[in-house]
C-alpha cells in the first residue's frame, strides 16, 4: 500500500519533471529539472530493491553529469529570449509521433507475464554485496572496458577543448634540459679602449639575451 | 490501488522514453536540450533494465544498467566538450543554425 | 577461263584501291588497265570459241547459302547471251578505262576512279554470268552501288551527290520489284536457279498465285515484278528520272554505265528470262507498250535540250525503249543485236562529247559552242560516225539492228507491235533530227564561245582518241559483221538455248518478210530528220526560236521533261519528307525521347531534387526520421509476428 503510494509519487514526479525539461525556457531550469528527475528515478530504483544502482545514479548522474551540464550552461553565453520559437509549429506532428511510439511501447509490454508483482528479493546479502559478487568475477572484462571508455572520454574531452593562448609564458622542461652550451654561450673578446655602447650594440645584434 | 506490477514500471519507462524522443524533435533553439533528452532516454532504458532484472531475479540487468551509466557519462562529457568548442567557433548554439550539411 | 574474265576486274579494282591509298596514280592505271585488257582479250577468245563449239558451260565456284530447301551457289554460266554481253562489257569498259587516263588527267583521285570503274565492270560481269536469280541480284545491286559511287565521284559538288542519291533511290524502287519477283519465283518454283526455273516454266504456265487482293496468273505476276526491276535499271518511262541527272558524273562514266552496260542490264535480264516470259503474254505486251512509249517520250525531250550530254542521255533512254519493245514482241535476238551495236556507237558519242567538252574547257552547253569543226577534226569525224550509226544509215551498225527491230515489231502482226512500229518510226525521225542538231550546233556556224575559250580549243591526246577509233570500228562494222549470226540465217544456232521463243511468236521470222515500204520507212524518216535539222540550224538559224515560240506550250512541255520530276516531287517526295518530319518530331522526339532517355533523365533529376530536400542539415530532423523509422518498424514487426 505504502509502496504503491510511493511508486505513484515517484513515477508522477519523474514524468512531470521530464516534461519540464523539454519545455523549460531557461536552460538552467531545464538542467535542474533533469536533476530532479534523476532523483525520483533513484527513488524508483530503491523501490525495486536496487539500492546500489540508485545511489550510483545519484552520485554519478546527478553529481557529475548534471553538474557538468550546469557548468556548460552557465559558461556559454546563451541568449534565451527567443528560445521558444518554432515550438508551437511542430508540436502537432511531434505529439502524434510521440503518442504512437508510447502506445506501441506500452502495448508490447501489456502481456500477462508482466503483471507479476515486483518485490524485493528477500535475501541475506544486500544488493551492493550481490553486485560486488558478480561484478569482479563474471563481468570483470566489461568492468575494465568501462574504465577504458571513461579514460578515452576524458582524453577526448580534454583534447577537444584545450586551446593555447598566445603570449602565455610557459616552461618547457624538455627544452630547458636539452640546451647545449654551444648554442647558448659565446665568448667575445672585447677591445678595452672601445666605448661601452658600441660593444653593447654588437652583442645585442648577435645574440638573444636570456632574461 | 492494486499491486505494482512490472507493467507499471515499464509504462513509466515508456513515457519517459517518448518524452525524451519528442523533446529532441520539438526543441529548436538549444543543443544542450538535445543532450538532456538523450539522458532522459537513457534513464528510461535503465529503469526498464532494472525492472526486468528484479522481476527475473537476475543481476545481469543491473550490471548492464551500471555500464550504461558509465557510457552515458562518457558520452555526455564528450558531447558537452564538442558543444563548447562549437560555441567557441560559432558563437551560438541555436540548433536551427546548424545546417551546414544541408544538401 | 570464264572465272578469270569475271574476277580480273575485281583484282584490278582492289589493286587500284590500294594504289589510291598509296596515292600512286601510275600504279592505279597500270593494274586496272592491264587487268581489263586481259579480260577483254579472254572475253573475245571465249566468244569466238563459243561460236565455233556452241557449247554452254557452267562453272560452280562455291556454295553461298544453304537453308532448308533454299540452295544458292556462286556459279558462272556461259552461253550465247553471256558471250555477247561479256564482249560488249569488257570491250567498252577497256576503252573507257584507257580514255579516262586522258580525260581525268587533271583530277586528284585518279586511282579511286579507276578502282570504281573496275569494280563496276566486275559487278556487271557477275550479273551477266549469273546462274541464279540471287547472284544476278548481287550483280544488279553491285552495279547500282558502282553507279552511285561514280555519279557522285566529285562528291563535294552538291548537284553530283544529289544526282547519285536520286539514281540509287529510283533504282531501289525497281529493285524492290525485282526482289519481290525473286521471292515469288522461289515460292512458285521452289528454286532460284535459272535452269530449274526454265525447265519448270511450261508446266507453270497456267498456275495462279494470289497477289494483293486478286488471284492472277503466276507467271504474269512474276514477269511484271521482274520487269519493274528492269524498268528501274534501264530508265524506262516512270523510273527514268535518274538518267539525265546521272550526267553529273564524269563523261567516261556516262559512256560506260549509262550508255553501254548498266542500263542495258534490264534488257539483258528480260532476254535471259525469255523462257519464263514467253508464257506471260500480258507482260510481253506491257513491255512492248512501255518500251515504245519510252522511245518516243525520251526523243521528244531530247530535241529541246541544250546540254550536250543530256541530249545523248535522252537518246540512250529512247534507244533502250527500242530494245524493250523488240523484246516485248518476242524478238529477243534483235534486242540483243541492237544492244551490242548501240553500246559501241553510244559509247563513241559520249566519249566524243567528252572530247568536245575537254576541248572547249569544260563547256557543256551547246548554245555556247559552234564553229570548231576545223579545229578538232578527229573528234568531228568520230561524232559523225556515231551519229550515222545511231540514225541508222545504211551499212553503219545502227542500220542493221534498228531496222531489224522495227521490222520485227511490224512482223508481230498484233496491235501492240504495230503501235510500237509507228512510235518507233516517229522516234527514228526525231533521233536523226536531234543527232544532227547536236552536230550542227556544236561544230558548225559562227563560234558562240568566248574568244578565250576558242583560243584553247585543241584536239584530244592520243590516249583519248585511240579508244574513239576502236569504238568507231565497232560502230561501223559490228552491224554488218554480226547480222547473220545474231538475227540472220544462223540466229537459231547461235543463240541456242539461251533464248527461248514460242513457236507462235513469229516476229523474228516475219521480220524478214515485211513489205518493202516498211523496210524503207526508217531510212526515209532518217533523211527527213537530217534535212530538217540542216534547215533549222544551218540554213535559217532563226527558225528554231520562231518555231519554239509558235508552239510555246508544247515546247515548254518537252523542255521541262513533261514535268515528270515535278510530278514525282509533289506526289511522292514531299509527302515522304513530311511523313519523315512528322515521325521525327512527334514520334521520335516527343514520344520516344520524352518517355525514354530524356524522360528518364529528367525524372531522375527531378526525383533527386525532391529527395535532396530530406537533407536539411538539421540533426534533430535526422533524429526525428530515425524515430519515425523505429515507430514504423515496431508497428510492422508486431503486425507480422503477432503481439
Amino acid at each position: 500500500m505504502i509502496t504503491s503510494l510511493f511508486f505513484y509519487l515517484f513515477a508522477a514526479m519523474t514524468v512531470a519533471s521530464g516534461l519540464m525539461v523539454i519545455t523549460a525556457r531557461n536552460p538552467v531550469h531545464a538542467v535542474l529539472f533533469l536533476i530532479f528527475s534523476f532523483f525520483n528515478a533513484a527513488g524508483l530504483f530503491i523501490l525495486m530493491g536496487a539500492e546500489f544502482l540508485a545511489m550510483l545514479l545519484v552520485v554519478v548522474y546527478v553529481g557529475a553529469v548534471a553538474v557538468l551540464f550546469l557548468f556548460v550552461v552557465m559558461m556559454l553565453d546563451i541568449n534565451f529570449d527567443d528560445m521558444r520559437e518554432g515550438f508551437r509549429r511542430h508540436l502537432p506532428l511531434g505529439l502524434i509521433i510521440g503518442f504512437i511510439l508510447m502506445v506501441e511501447l506500452v502495448l508490447i509490454f501489456a502481456v500477462p507475464e508482466t503483471s507479476v508483482g515486483v518485490a524485493d528479493s528477500f535475501s541475506s546479502r544486500s544488493n551492493t554485496a550481490q553486485i560486488g559478487d558478480v561484478l569482479y568475477t563474471d563481468y570483470i572484462f566489461l568492468f575494465q572496458l568501462a574504465g577504458i571508455i571513461l579514460l578515452v572520454a576524458m582524453i577526448g574531452a580534454i583534447t577537444l577543448t584545450m586551446r593555447h593562448r598566445e603570449g602565455v609564458k610557459r616552461q618547457s622542461i624538455a627544452l630547458q634540459n636539452a640546451r647545449r652550451r654551444d648554442e647558448t654561450v659565446e665568448i667575445v673578446s672585447v677591445e678595452s679602449h672601445v666605448a661601452p655602447q658600441e660593444i653593447a650594440a654588437e652583442v645585442n645584434a648577435d645574440q638573444k639575451v636570456l632574461r | 490501488m492494486g499491486a505494482i506490477t512490472l507493467f507499471h514500471y515499464l509504462t513509466v519507462a515508456a513515457i519517459l522514453f517518448t518524452l525524451g524522443a519528442v523533446g529532441i524533435f520539438l526543441n529548436r533553439k538549444n543543443v544542450i536540450t538535445i543532450l538532456m533528452c538523450v539522458e532522459l532516454m537513457l534513464l528510461a532504458v535503465n529503469i526498464n533494465l532494472v525492472a526486468f532484472s528484479t522481476h527475473n531475479g537476475d543481476l545481469t540487468g543491473q550490471i548492464f544498467a551500471m555500464l550504461i551509466l558509465t557510457v552515458a557519462a562518457a558520452e555526455a562529457a564528450i558531447g558537452l566538450a564538442i558543444l563548447v568548442v562549437y560555441f567557441r567557433n560559432r558563437g551560438s548554439i541555436a540548433v536551427e543554425d546548424i545546417n551546414m550539411m544541408k544538401g | 577461263m570464264i572465272t578469270a574474265i569475271v574476277f580480273l576486274p575485281l583484282l584490278g579494282a582492289i589493286g587500284a584501291g590500294i594504289f589510291s591509298l598509296l596515292k600512286n596514280d601510275a600504279g592505279g592505271y597500270a593494274v586496272t588497265i592491264s587487268a581489263m585488257v586481259l579480260s577483254m582479250i579472254l572475253g573475245w577468245v571465249a566468244f569466238l570459241g563459243h561460236i565455233s563449239s556452241g557449247a554452254d558451260t557452267t562453272v560452280v565456284l562455291a556454295n553461298w547459302m544453304s537453308s532448308g530447301g533454299f540452295h544458292v551457289d556462286w556459279a558462272l554460266r556461259y552461253d550465247a547471251l553471256t558471250a555477247v554481253m561479256v564482249i560488249v562489257v569488257t570491250t567498252v569498259s577497256t576503252m573507257v578505262h584507257i580514255y579516262s587516263v586522258g580525260y581525268m588527267s587533271h583530277d586528284n583521285a585518279k586511282p579511286r576512279f579507276m578502282a570504281y570503274l573496275s569494280l563496276f565492270t566486275f559487278a556487271m560481269l557477275m550479273l551477266v554470268t549469273a546462274d541464279n536469280l540471287v547472284q544476278m541480284f548481287f550483280g544488279w545491286e553491285g552495279v547500282g552501288v558502282a553507279s552511285y559511287l561514280l555519279i557522285g565521284f566529285w562528291y563535294h559538288r552538291p548537284s553530283a551527290h544529289e544526282a547519285a542519291m536520286k539514281a540509287f533511290v529510283v533504282n531501289r524502287v525497281g529493285d524492290f520489284g525485282f526482289a519481290l519477283g525473286i521471292f515469288g519465283v522461289f515460292a512458285l518454283a521452289g528454286s532460284v536457279e535459272l535452269d530449274a526455273i526454265f525447265s519448270l516454266a511450261p508446266t507453270l504456265a497456267d498456275a495462279r498465285m494470289p497477289f494483293l487482293f486478286w488471284e492472277l496468273p503466276a507467271l504474269e505476276v512474276l514477269g511484271m515484278l521482274l520487269f519493274i526491276g528492269a524498268m528501274g535499271k534501264s530508265a524506262q518511262l516512270g523510273l527514268h528520272t535518274w538518267l539525265p541527272d546521272a550526267m553529273e558524273g564524269p563523261t567516261p562514266v556516262s559512256a560506260l554505265i549509262h550508255a553501254a552496260t548498266m542500263v542495258t542490264a534490264g534488257v539483258f535480264m528480260v532476254c535471259r528470262l525469255s523462257p519464263m516470259l514467253e508464257y506471260a503474254p500480258f507482260t510481253l505486251d506491257f513491255i512492248t507498250v512501255v518500251g515504245a512509249l519510252t522511245a518516243i517520250f525520251a526523243a521528244t525531250i531530247g530535241f529541246t535540250q541544250f546540254d550536250i550530254k543530256r541530249v545523248i542521255a535522252y537518246s540512250t533512254c529512247s534507244q533502250l525503249g527500242y530494245m524493250f519493245f523488240a523484246a516485248g514482241v518476242s524478238a529477243y535476238p534483235a534486242a540483243m543485236f541492237h544492244l551490242t551495236t548501240h553500246a559501241f556507237f553510244k559509247a563513241l558519242l559520249f566519249l566524243g562529247a567528252g572530247s568536245v567538252i575537254h576541248a572547249l574547257s569544260d563547256e557543256q552547253d551547246m548554245r555556247r559552242m559552234g564553229g570548231v569543226w576545223r579545229k578538232i577534226p578527229v573528234t568531228y569525224v568520230m561524232m559523225w560516225i556515231g551519229s550515222l550509226a545511231l540514225a541508222g544509215f545504211p551499212f553503219f551498225a545502227g542500220y542493221y539492228s534498228k531496222d531489224m527491230i522495227l521490222e520485227a515489231a511490224w512482223g508481230q502482226h498484233a496491235s501492240t507491235g504495230q503501235f510500237a512500229y509507228v512510235l518507233g518510226i516517229l522516234a527514228a525521225f526525231l533521233t536523226a533530227f536531234y543527232s544532227w542538231r547536236l552536230l550542227f550546233m556544236t561544230f558548225h556556224g559562227k563560234p558562240r564561245a568566248s574568244a578565250e575559250v576558242m583560243s584553247h580549243v585543241h584536239e584530244s591526246p592520243a590516249v583519248m582518241t585511240i579508244p574513239l577509233f576502236v569504238l568507231a570500228i565497232g560502230a561501223i562494222f559490228s552491224g554488218f559483221l554480226f547480222y547473220d549470226l545474231f538475227v540472220g540465217h544462223h540466229w537459231k544456232e547461235f543463240w541456242g538455248d539461251a533464248i527461248f521463243i514460242l513457236p507462235q511468236h513469229e516476229a523474228m521470222e516475219a521480220a524478214h518478210h515485211v513489205p518493202s515500204i516498211i523496210k524503207l520507212m526508217p531510212l526515209i524518216v532518217g533523211v527527213g530528220g537530217v534535212a530538217l535539222a540542216f534547215i533549222m540550224y544551218v540554213a535559217i538559224p532563226s527558225l528554231p526560236g520562231r518555231v519554239a515560240g509558235a508552239f510555246r506550250p508544247l515546247h515548254q512541255l518537252f523542255f521541262n521533261k513533261w514535268y515528270v520530276d515535278e510530278l514525282y516531287d509533289a506526289m511522292l517526295v514531299r509527302p515522304a519528307v513530311r511523313l519523315g518530319r512528322l515521325l521525327w518530331t512527334r514520334g521520335d522526339q516527343r514520344t520516344i525521347d520524352a518517355f525514354g532517355p530524356d524522360g528518364v533523365s529528367g525524372m531522375v533529376g527531378r526525383l533527386s531534387a525532391v529527395s535532396s530536400r530530406l537533407q536539411t542539415g538539421y540533426v534533430f530532423h535526422y533524429a526525428f526520421a530515425m524515430l519515425i523509422g523505429v515507430v514504423v518498424l515496431i508497428l510492422w514487426y508486431t503486425r507480422t509476428f503477432g503481439g
